[in-house]
């Protein structure tokens, strides 16, 4: 089994603009061996994926394959090398048949007349189901498969361009545990022929029961590796968190009014089921888990966007159906969300107009904002709170860094004046001296009594920040957990589940 | 400070399309005013922006709907609608106000664009499927309503045919409307809250919906404004041609779409300004104007327009993929 690696990944670095992505990181991939790739949300995890499938060019280092360097220029060079990667939501065309999408790209042609030769496609597509012992009709069109078959066919498409290393992020989230054991299967034999797989995953029993080896990231740098059956659980959770809180944040003394919002039993259908907390003025609840685990369903259920299937609200002392946003607005609940481009910002519009667009009812006479001093006055002084850096607050919003944007975004809801202020990944994405600045917006807000929903990735931050923890693993609420008692380790826990087998010898 | 403040400002309006317009039209001008010194003789300026104050009216209805991310095909056919539905009264009431028939062709063009509004916003039909079918469907109904016939000059009233060349102050009423209509819907959209919630709903819907702006509403209220202006011009095209003809105004949604691109309105939506669509309109009267003189004739003008138009959408996209990259080399991906 020890034989030369397949691919070595050397002192890779990627640097976006004000952003270390991957810092100095290592990977060795072997023949026969699954692999994991394990760190939090932001670990950088996905940037290395990018990086070894072309899709982002390294800063420095380099990647090696069977002894050659290799740098990929785009995606197809990548899958020319042998390196495929099954993506999280499969990239496949719902209305082609699955032999159409096995071959998208790399057609087969007659040899004699070039023209498609469907007929060959289609038995190779054949020969190879049935190989991967797979029950798929080739002339299926895609979008009438299940998620888990789609994903059985992107590995056999990858089996079709003669991969060598196939990537999975994330292949299980959408899947049933029926389906897992099917593509585990699948990921034996790939792993008996000889293929590397490099396995992305949150879930510790999926890791220990499929992966070989292992390798952890935090924060965009290598940590360490292993062979999965000589480390334990603890071990690799302690390499994940294991950082030194170095970031200072800012003091916060809790000064609690009467409860808020309280929040039973609340559910959405597929998405998350059986949360409920409450919540008090002035308090910072911070909420976690990893990708999948259902938080921004949370917020965006309690703000009106998405709908409840179950569960009750009680908002100020009174039942409360959230019926859409303009309603919770109206109401005094706010929701900074997690995208800044897609959701929080008209990137078009000028700062101006984005700060004022949720307060142009108290900015405006009968419909008509005819005072241009009042708004000016008006966004002048929010964007001053948040110290915005920018050429004028007449420039179009798409022109501001990251962290600068997210300021405009914060500024834009501290007019609203809300009671409850929910933030989604406030901190998502921006450089260390704009995450300080968030960071003490919302001790500020809590100072002056708004309750805060803090939604974060960052183990820190929410350890940092918060009075106290509710944590999340897929769509289920684990535990709340006082800030002050509250370790990483113990949070991690609860995130990735490791505490259900703890729970059950103690039942 | 000041100097930096007054850089920040040529800065501003070098990167503002209406004044590049401006500039393009004046480029324009000179070598057309060498050839023929009349051209801008006060009569035939005052001829030139007659002739397109019916297009500017019908181009800021347009614009409304292409800020916020539709487009409008169906504004050639409410023309010819209400146009007949004018003519035919005028035709039985020879008696009636002319200001009593532009009041029904505004109400006319008015339900016409709710029509319109309701299936885009609650019948999810995006809007150019909607008004593919809505431009038929209205041509149809002229067809139906005057069974095919059309009314003559004679058979409309002096007064009706009068009214859009009546002057005040030397200037017609034509005019008069077409700068009333400019000045409504400038002030309309940059200084209420509805236009600013156009702009944000045609910039990023998602995050309007955020902040609690009502999709639904504003995509009925846009095309409720290009509905209701189109009633207006209606009313106006059937006197100033001084008849109404089953045929008229169509492929008009090709000119008014134009006038908007030339004016620099985001085809995507969410960008674009009301003074620009003026000039975009005033662009388009200037060139087909101008064919005469440079000895090109009149079957040229089509050809001519849809050159410009290629011209100016790849103009925009080409500044546009110029301004993305610079911003991605600036920002994180």
């Amino acid at each position: 089994m020890q034989e030369a690696a397949l691919l070595e990944v050397h002192n890779l670095t990627k640097i976006f603009p004000g952003i270390k992505a991957l810092d100095d990181v290592h990977l060795t991939l072997r023949r026969g061996e699954v692999h994991a790739l394990i760190g939090e949300n932001g670990a950088g995890k996905s940037t290395l994926v990018k990086v070894l499938t072309g899709v982002y060019i390294p800063t420095s280092g380099t990647v090696t394959l069977e002894g050659r360097e290799v740098s990929f220029k785009n995606a197809i060079d990548a899958q020319e090398a042998g390196i495929v990667a099954i993506h999280q939501e499969a990239s496949m065309f719902p209305e082609l048949s699955v032999t159409e999408n096995i071959f998208m790209g790399h057609h087969l042609r007659h040899p004699k007349t070039r023209k498609l030769d469907w007929k060959a496609m289609r038995n190779e597509t054949e020969a190879l189901l049935s190989k991967m012992q797979l029950d798929i009709d080739p002339d299926t069109l895609v979008k009438n498969l299940s998620v888990a078959k789609r994903h059985m066919v992107e590995i056999t498409k990858a089996l079709s361009l003669d991969a060598q290393l196939v990537i999975m992020d994330e292949p299980t989230s959408a899947l049933t545990s029926r389906e897992v054991e099917d593509l585990f299967r699948i990921v034996r034999s790939l792993k008996e022929s000889g293929k590397a797989i490099l396995f992305i995953s949150h879930k510790f029993d999926e890791i220990f029961q499929i992966c070989d080896y292992y390798t952890v990231y935090r924060d965009g740098q290598y940590i360490g590796e292993g062979r999965v059956g000589e480390s334990s659980e603890d071990h690799i959770i302690k390499m994940m968190i294991g950082r030194s809180i170095d970031q200072l944040y800012p003091d916060h003394t809790p000064q609690w009014g009467k409860e808020i919002l309280t929040v039973e039993n609340l559910a959405q259908l597929g998405a998350f089921k059986g949360v409920s907390f409450s919540l008090r003025e002035g308090e910072i609840l911070g909420l976690f888990g990893l990708v999948g685990a259902g938080r921004t369903e949370v917020a965006r259920t309690i703000f009106g966007i998405d709908r409840a299937s179950e569960g009750t609200i009680v908002f100020e002392g009174r039942p409360f159906v959230p019926k859409s946003a303009m309603h919770c607005m109206r109401q005094g609940i706010a929701l900074v969300p997690e995208d800044r481009q897609r959701q929080g910002l008209v990137l078009k519009m000028s700062l101006t107009h984005n700060i004022s667009l949720p307060v142009l009812k108290l900015l405006s006479y009968k419909g008509m904002i005819t005072n241009g001093k009042t708004e000016r006055g008006y966004v002048l002084e929010h964007g001053q709170q948040m110290e915005i850096r920018a050429a004028g607050y007449h420039v179009d919003a798409e022109t501001l860094s990251g962290g600068n944007q997210q300021k405009v975004v914060l500024a834009k809801w501290i007019g609203t004046k809300p009671k409850i202020l929910i933030l989604d990944e406030p901190t998502k994405g921006i450089d260390v001296a704009t995450k300080a600045a968030v960071h003490q917006f919302i001790c500020d807000m809590a100072a002056q009594g708004v309750a805060v929903i803090l939604i974060s990735s960052e183990l820190p931050e929410i350890l940092g920040m918060s009075d106290r923890i509710l944590v999340m693993h897929e769509g289920r609420q684990m535990a709340i957990i006082d800030g002050e008692e509250a370790s990483a380790e113990t949070v991690m826990r609860h995130a990735i589940s490791a505490v259900v087998q703890q729970e059950a010898s103690n039942g | 400070m000041a100097e930096s403040s007054a850089k920040a400002f040529v800065q501003r309006a070098m990167a503002r399309r209406e004044l590049t317009l401006m500039m393009l039209l004046v480029v324009l001008l000179v070598p057309i005013t060498i050839r023929s010194p009349l051209f801008l003789s006060p009569s035939n300026v005052n001829r030139i922006l007659n002739d397109m104050a019916i297009l500017a009216i019908v181009a800021i209805g347009e614009f409304f709907v292409i800020l916020s991310g539709g487009i409008d095909l169906s504004v050639g056919s409410i023309i010819a609608f209400t146009g007949m539905v004018c003519g035919m009264i005028n035709e039985s009431y020879p008696a009636i106000s002319p200001f009593v028939l532009l009041l029904i062709g505004l109400s006319v063009g008015f339900f016409m664009g709710l029509t319109n509004g309701v299936l885009v916003a609650y019948g999810k039909i995006p809007p150019i499927i909607t008004t593919l079918g809505t431009v038929n469907i209205y041509r149809g109904l002229t067809f139906l309503l005057s069974g095919g016939s059309w009314v003559t000059a004679h058979e409309l009233s002096v007064a009706y045919i009068a009214f859009p060349r009546n002057t005040f102050l030397g200037v017609s009423y034509l005019l008069w409307i077409a700068f009333a209509v400019l000045g409504v819907f400038y002030y309309f959209s940059r200084y209420t809250r509805m236009g600013r919630e156009i702009y944000a709903i045609g910039g990023n819907p998602t995050a309007a919906k955020f902040v609690g702006v009502s999709e639904n509403k504003i995509r009925v209220v846009v095309f409720l404004v290009s509905g209701t202006l189109c009633g207006l011009a209606g009313a106006l095209w059937t006197a100033r041609y001084a008849s109404a003809v089953n045929e008229m105004a169509t492929g008009f949604e090709m000119q008014a779409v134009a006038a908007c691109v030339l004016g620099g309105v985001n085809f995507s939506g969410g960008a674009g300004g009301i003074i620009g669509v003026a000039l975009g309109t005033l662009f388009l009267g200037v060139v087909t104007n101008a064919l005469p003189v440079v000895y090109l004739s009149v079957f040229w003008q089509t050809f001519v327009q849809g050159l410009i138009i290629l011209i100016a959408l790849a103009l925009n996209t080409i500044s546009d993929q110029r301004k993305h990259r610079r911003m991605l080399a600036q920002r994180r991906a």
